[in-house]
């Protein structure tokens, strides 16, 4: 099925976010200011080690250094893409003495999450009505072909 | 990571909305006829309202004309209670082959967007791919942000209405 990974992810992702949203509508009101923030999470989402680094993030806070070695990285590597996740506002940090501390920033996941679930309601509907309609024409059809046969 | 074997189970019915970059997004779905069935319920004025606005939406169709060749124009008005004037959607078709793909261009403005849809036939299943590309992502916001308003709490209704229809 041609599916970018993204919408793997994501979905993988917003299964553990899903909780998190208390009040769409409230995140639906505030469309018109993260929709030009949603520029930013969609460019750092579509790296395939940025989403690891989320997934593991999932899992547990995690510092540059441990990521670092995870994902077989140089420190500088690894410090570029969770900056750009951090820009996103898919990722905290916070240093704490000589360590820099990763763990998501949920928030920004929320709204991401909502985006994608909300196109997919009006999309589903959509199709939903299509197949019914499509379903239709076919036992139409099949009806007339075996009026002919007779 | 997502299991293959659920993964294939629930494709059938499985609408699946992706951002494809700043410019564009795509929904994928998979149809349970032929493509030749699932291509005429978008090529013919007549089937094609019967499912493009979810009806809940509480708008009615003023008139819908589709001159569906490559070329030729297509021109929707759609009423709602809450508008003043009717709502009018016009382009034109870049490339019509049946059964297989349509491509539209949205002339509204110079922000229109250009739709494609694309019929995969498949051992008598049909996968549908809509494709819509914007000039900017402004336009790609915009469009977005009006399309999605004010209608989840509608499909509910919608289900009722098409349960019943069935």
């Amino acid at each position: 099925m041609p599916r970018a990974s993204l919408s793997l992810r994501t979905i993988s992702i917003r299964s553990v976010v899903r909780l998190q949203i208390t009040d769409a509508r409230s995140t639906v009101n505030h469309m018109v200011h993260y929709q030009a923030r949603l520029d930013a999470t969609f460019a750092a989402l579509s790296d395939v080690t940025r989403r690891g680094v989320l997934e593991q993030l999932g899992a547990s806070d995690a510092s540059i250094t441990d990521l670092a070695e995870k994902f077989h990285m140089t420190l500088t590597g690894m410090k570029k893409h969770v900056s750009i996740l951090e820009q996103a506002g898919l990722v905290t940090t916070e240093k704490v003495g000589r360590t820099r501390t990763c763990k998501l920033g949920l928030r920004r996941l929320e709204e991401e999450a909502a985006w994608i679930e909300k196109h997919r309601q009006l999309w589903s509907a959509r199709f939903d009505a299509l197949d019914e309609l499509v379903e239709q024409l076919k036992r139409k059809e099949k009806t007339n072909a075996q009026r002919k046969r007779r | 990571m997502p299991n293959a074997k659920e993964d294939s189970a629930a494709v059938m019915n499985r609408t699946v909305v992706e951002r494809k970059s700043d410019f564009e997004f795509v929904v994928t779905r998979t149809f349970n006829a032929p493509a030749r069935i699932v291509f005429e319920a978008w090529s013919k004025p007549e089937l094609f309202t019967r499912w493009w606005i979810p009806k809940s939406v509480g708008m009615s169709l003023v008139s819908c004309d589709m001159d569906i060749r490559t070329g030729g124009t297509y021109r929707l008005v759609f009423s709602h209670p809450d508008f003043d004037q009717p709502m009018a959607f016009f382009g034109t078709y870049k490339e019509v082959t049946p059964h297989k793909r349509l491509v539209w261009m949205n002339e509204e403005s110079d922000q229109g967007a250009v739709t494609t849809v694309t019929f995969e036939e498949n051992d008598g299943k049909t996968l549908l791919t809509f494709h819509e590309r914007y000039p900017t992502k402004e336009a790609l916001d915009e469009a977005l942000a009006g399309s999605a308003e004010g209608l989840p709490e509608q499909f509910a209704q919608l289900d009722e209405l098409l349960a019943a229809g069935s």
